[in-house]
């Protein structure tokens, strides 16, 4: 099969999971027991309040044209009305967005730079004390309520040493504006691209200093996965007759773990960058709600506070679409990079 | 002499089955010895707190810890120390539930999907992998917010998200199982297919599953702390570490660090002993990896 046939094929695969999975949302919140509009007002509320309310949303309606114009409109873009003001639920997501990816894209390099580096380490020190602690290291990570973890980060560099910030995304006022020259206006709104666009080095810094604890947080948490298929695939590798080979060529060790032996072992680490992204999704929720990030896992909680249940399910088909297109993408690269799997 | 040699060295007695086998053994061993204390100290915990972990202003407020409050009281003079004792009864009772509804519908449908093959297997494999490849915590927050509060929908909400694990697992293995040359041979002999499914194959496939099992305990201990931490907890009425981290974040900036320390660390205990007998087990189980 060429490249070109297995992406068709990959993304025709991605539409049933992406139906199956909205169905599955609207059914959650309409089917489960506990109807939104009840729930969302605590029965303090007149019938007449609540009839309207079902009418505004079109909750009224029967549960199959419900479902169709809930499809009709995804495809629109559009996400449903929230609960709390009927302001449409799309404009608060895309607006919350890049917060949440800024956050994540910084909280992945860290786990994955992380997870190698101590991987390679682990492997090149088989059965030491070294890759002992190393293996101690990633289990208690993944044992640490990302929550948790943030709140010691807050405190001992936040209130203790008052080195960084505890909380937001910068300094209210210092939003980066991007690239503006005449009418042409650049913002990709990831603040520290953003800051860069504009020139503007301190921003940049700023920007940096309030993404610091949310993305360690969440990079360290994650890196345990990462350290494991790392140190895993590199044993499998450095058994190997190239590596042998490498090394009674006389190369130095750095080249060959790194240049030899690791180039080998990262396809699987690619895929699983593919996998992590929904727990990293999971995971960015926890850490906004803890460092007061204004993205879209934040969005989440606050709507769950105001029982606003039509803004909730905009927000989680977003992160189903968000997380199907990105193993789309991770599958492709895959093949790209690794022939065998188009067979 | 070479199998009574082989023998003897694999049956080994007692503890030595566990501690003669490297740093995995000894994960299980540290492993266990956590939960257990942890549980026993939840089961005896109402005779030994030494105040009522739920009375309010039994000392002052926020108070470090001292020589009569050991791990100091909360913004509402409750005893940390009594909380941290009672407070993972709910947590453990959530982990244990959420596991059994697993074990319960993950494992049933993994042994007659993959068992009867063909397009059963081909729609339960699309609607797994679905719940498989969506983020968890967001799916189990969802669930939860609709279902409301309670530990029995806690537990339901953590489980939708990990059954998927139990499905994978079981059919990976019946699938390469079903082609082994004992369990075609039965087939040729005339064992039934419920015959081949319960007394052939899914012993085989234990072991997977409890590793996958105690693992799983972890996640279902860890989601329930974050359903806690964004405002979809159980009750506040009933000591909880969860929800004693989460109300202490108000009071972090104040500096009050041991209210939210002592229960936090208690949370990642627990998990980290899950995690380490499943991390130990699944070494154990599967020798082929221990090279």
């Amino acid at each position: 099969m060429g490249l070109r046939s297995y992406i068709a094929t990959r993304a025709l695969l991605t539409i049933p999971m992406i139906m199956l999975l909205l169905s599955f949302v609207f059914l959650i919140v309409r089917v489960l027991p506990g109807d939104p509009v009840l729930l969302h007002f605590e029965k303090a509320a007149s019938p007449e309040t609540i009839e309207l309310m079902r009418q505004r949303l079109g909750l009224d309606k029967p549960l199959l044209d419900q479902y169709f114009e809930y499809l009709v409109g995804l495809t629109q873009g559009d996400l449903g009305k929230s609960m709390q003001d009927f302001s449409p639920v799309g404009q608060q997501i895309f607006s919350g967005f890049p917060a949440t990816l800024e956050l994540t894209i910084y909280a992945m390099i860290i786990a994955v730079g992380l997870g190698i580096f101590l991987g390679v380490r682990s492997s090149q020190s088989y059965n030491s004390l070294q890759d002992h602690s190393i293996r101690i290291f990633g289990i208690v990570m993944y044992a640490i309520p990302i929550f948790f973890l943030g709140m010691i980060f807050q405190m001992i560099f936040g209130v203790f040493l008052r080195w960084l910030p505890t909380g937001g995304r910068i300094y209210p006022g210092m939003e980066p504006h991007g690239l503006k020259i005449g009418d042409l206006h650049i913002s990709t709104g990831l603040y520290t691209i953003d800051s860069l666009l504009e020139g503007n080095v301190f921003k940049f810094v700023q920007a940096l200093r309030y993404l610091f604890l949310p993305s360690l947080t969440l990079g360290l948490v994650l890196c345990g996965v990462f350290i494991r298929l790392t140190r895993s695939n590199m044993l499998e590798t450095l058994r190997l007759d190239f590596v042998t080979a490498a090394r009674a060529r006389g190369l130095k060790e750095k080249t060959v773990l790194y240049g030899y032996a690791f180039r080998n072992a990262f396809l699987p680490v690619l895929t699983m960058m593919g996998l992590q992204f929904a727990v990293l999704l999971g995971g960015a929720i926890l850490t906004e709600s803890t460092f007061s990030w204004p993205g879209l896992g934040r969005y989440l909680v606050d709507r769950i506070n105001f029982r606003d249940y039509t803004a909730i399910q905009g927000d989680v088909v977003f992160f189903g679409i968000l997380v199907a297109m990105v193993s789309l993408v991770v599958d492709v690269l895959y093949a790209y990079l690794d022939p065998r799997i188009r067979l | 002499m070479e199998t009574e040699r082989g023998l003897r060295t694999r049956m080994l007695p007692g503890l030595t089955v566990l501690t003669g086998r490297g740093l995995a053994g000894w994960m299980v061993i540290v492993g266990l010895a956590i939960v257990l204390s942890i549980v026993v100290m939840t089961l005896i915990s109402p005779w030994i707190s030494p105040y009522d972990p739920s009375a309010l202003n039994v000392g002052p407020l926020r108070s470090p810890p001292n020589g009569e409050f050991p791990m100091g009281t909360n913004h509402m003079g409750q005893d940390m120390l009594s909380r941290v004792l009672c407070g993972g009864s709910i947590m453990i009772h959530v982990a244990v539930l959420s596991v059994l509804f697993c074990l319960t519908i993950g494992v049933p449908i993994g042994l007659l999907s993959s068992y009867v093959g063909g397009s059963l297997d081909k729609m339960c494999s699309l609607i797994m992998d679905s719940i498989y490849a969506f983020p968890g915590m967001v799916l189990a927050i969802t669930i939860s917010a609709m279902l409301g509060r309670g530990v029995v929908n806690m537990a339901l909400s953590i489980a939708v998200v990990y059954i998927p694990s139990y499905f994978r697992i079981v059919r990976s293995h019946v699938l390469t199982i079903k082609e082994l040359p004992y369990t075609v041979a039965a087939r040729s002999i005339g064992a039934k297919g419920d015959t081949i499914l319960f007394r052939y194959i899914l012993p085989n496939v234990v072991p997977s599953i409890v590793s996958v099992a105690t693992v799983n305990f972890a996640d279902a201990i860890l989601t329930a702390a974050g359903l806690t931490f964004v405002g979809l907890g159980v009750t506040k009425d009933i000591p909880d570490w969860g929800w004693d981290l989460t109300d202490g974040r108000t009071l972090l900036p104040s500096g009050a660090w041991w209210v939210i320390t002592f229960p936090g660390i208690m949370i990642v205990l627990l998990a980290l002993g899950f995690t380490l007998i499943g991390e130990g087990l699944s070494e154990l189980l599967n020798p082929r990896l221990e090279q």
